[in-house]
């Protein structure tokens, strides 16, 4: 079949159509992954304590690293905010300004770009040992569906988890703008506390969440995916869990693009 | 029975599969042989339909399973027990846990009931006390042996083993043989082997086969195989190096 003559002329259009062809083939199974990853999740048995364990592995382990990054990256906003401001002699606005940062930007996409390098790169390459090393045929030949197992406690976790670990993220930010607007560089509590209060709509808080619940989703989704169609041997999962952490970064930051852009 | 009819399998270029026919009778052990790297391991994945063929058909009990997918698969299969080459133990789960597994989830037995199962098969296969281990805490042999207990202990109708003892000491050579057999007498399940173990499997086979360049070349009782005139059999039974490949 490979060699039915293709004339020279047509062969770059013929490489093309072919790559195109596949990438279409490969969305493709990407989609249809997660509707099965779905339709496991919406019909019994319900694998409640394969998914409890998930929240802990995705949510609980990451805590710390959340509280540092989320502390530092509100004191960093606090400091540098604070300069601005008070070039227009608005220090006044610091509270709003450093809680709308982190709430409708920087809180869900650092909270999820942390929770992917620690728990995503994790998820992709458990689940790629486990398919290397036959325990998901073992798991498909006793007639359970590893969608059901493996994948859809994941997803769901990461639904539930990720706004959890974002709201941390924000709240731990916020105290640490504060520690450095207030406590270091003499603002007035109240008026840190209380501009943002006037300045802070739930709409806000609502971007927030829902950009969380949708990397939750890409996340796990993306790190499940790579690890289930893992190449050959320990260098397969490798690449698996590079090329997990890289899509999965890229693709927050996309989609944090286009639904900040869709949802003002 | 277990029907295979043309079946086809290539892997890129390379053609592992070249038209295999083979039946595998209701309630015999089928022993298949076969250099490393001959196709076996991909041969069983048809039969458990983790692979699909190129071309050609497998039929369990009449029923073709190529083309089935989802649960119509899933009922056939829950007929299987399946011992993989590399044991496929869940190593998140201990011993105890994996045997325990497949009567948790795929039978729903309660709890009391699931134990004394476990209990029972762990003691069979040699492991009684070991159950506490992670599949990463136990020898190679072990984890073999525990692979072997939990694709028994759902009492399967059909059981596929690839090699359950390669890598294992001469006497749990035996020692699992000898389990194979008793259960076998028990339970009269349908078995489908894989193995290098020679002469040992010849007591345990009703029949043999042997896999060589993507086709069965003889298939028969063992004592037919034994004595077998075809030069790629002789061979193997006999271990003879490949002169053509030294060179
Ligand atoms: N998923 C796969 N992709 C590509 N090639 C494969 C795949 N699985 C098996 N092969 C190839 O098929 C051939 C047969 O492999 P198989 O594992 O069936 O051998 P085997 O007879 O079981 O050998 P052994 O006795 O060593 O276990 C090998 O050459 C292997 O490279
Ligand atoms: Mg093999």
């Amino acid at each position: 079949m490979t060699d039915t003559a293709v004339p020279l002329a047509l062969r770059p259009l013929e490489t093309l159509g072919r790559r195109t062809a596949d990438v279409v083939t490969a969305l493709g199974r990407f989609g249809t992954f997660l509707a099965a990853a779905v339709a496991a999740l919406v019909t019994p048995p319900f694998k409640l304590w394969a998914f409890l364990s998930r929240i802990v592995f995705i949510g609980y382990r990451s805590l710390l690293i959340i509280i540092l990054t989320g502390a530092f990256t509100g004191m960093v906003l606090g400091l540098q905010i604070f300069l601005t401001l008070s070039r227009f002699g608005s220090e006044a606005f610091l509270g709003p300004a450093v809680a709308l940062s982190l709430i409708r930007e920087l809180g869900p996409v650092l909270a999820a770009l942390m929770v992917t390098g620690r728990a995503g790169s994790a998820l992709t390459a458990e689940l790629g040992i486990m398919r290397i090393t036959e325990q998901i045929d073992a798991l498909t030949v006793m007639a359970l569906n590893p969608m059901r197992y493996l994948v859809a406690p994941s997803v769901l976790a990461g639904v539930v988890a990720f706004p959890l670990m974002t709201a941390i993220f924000d709240v731990v930010g916020i105290f640490g703008g504060y520690l450095v607007g207030v406590e270091l560089l003499g603002l007035s509590q109240g008026t840190y506390f209380g501009e943002m209060q006037t300045f802070v709509d739930m709409t806000d808080v609502m971007l927030g969440f829902w950009k969380s619940v949708s990397f939750g989703v890409i996340v796990t989704w993306v790190c499940t995916y790579k690890g289930f169609n893992v190449g050959h041997g320990a260098e397969g999962v490798a690449r698996a869990t590079t090329q997990a952490v890289v899509l999965s970064s890229v693709l927050i930051l996309v989609w944090d693009y286009f639904f900040g852009s869709v949802w003002r | 029975m277990i029907t295979v009819e043309g079946l086809e399998k290539s892997f890129g270029r390379q053609a592992v599969l070249r038209g295999i026919d083979l039946e595998m009778p209701t309630g015999s052990i089928t022993v298949i042989i076969g250099r490393s790297g001959g196709g076996k391991s991909v041969f069983l994945k048809h039969l458990l339909g983790l692979v699909r063929p190129d071309a050609g058909r497998v039929l369990v009990d009449g029923v073709e399973i190529t083309g089935l997918r989802g649960a119509a698969l899933d009922a056939i299969r829950r007929r299987y027990g399946v011992v993989f080459q590399g044991g496929a133990l869940f190593d998140s789960m201990t011993c105890l846990e994996n045997v325990a597994f497949p009567l948790r989830e795929k039978f729903r037995l309660p709890r009391p009931e699931v134990g004394k199962r476990v209990e029972a098969a762990l003691a069979q296969v040699g492991l009684e006390g070991m159950g506490g281990k992670y599949p990463a805490e136990i020898s190679g042999g072990m984890r073999k042996r525990v692979a072997i207990a939990r694709a028994l202990v759902i009492e399967p109708e059909i059981v596929f083993f690839d090699e359950p003892t390669t890598g294992l000491d001469p006497i749990l050579v035996n020692t699992i043989h000898r389990l194979i057999q008793d259960l076998h007498r028990r339970f009269r399940f349908t078995a489908v082997m894989v193995s290098h173990e020679i002469p040992e499997i010849f007591e345990i086979a009703d029949r043999v086969a042997m896999l060589h360049e993507g086709r069965i070349v003889e298939v028969g009782p063992p004592t037919a195989i034994q004595q077998s005139e075809t030069r790629v059999v002789r061979q193997f039974i006999r271990g003879e190096p490949d002169t053509a490949e030294v060179s």
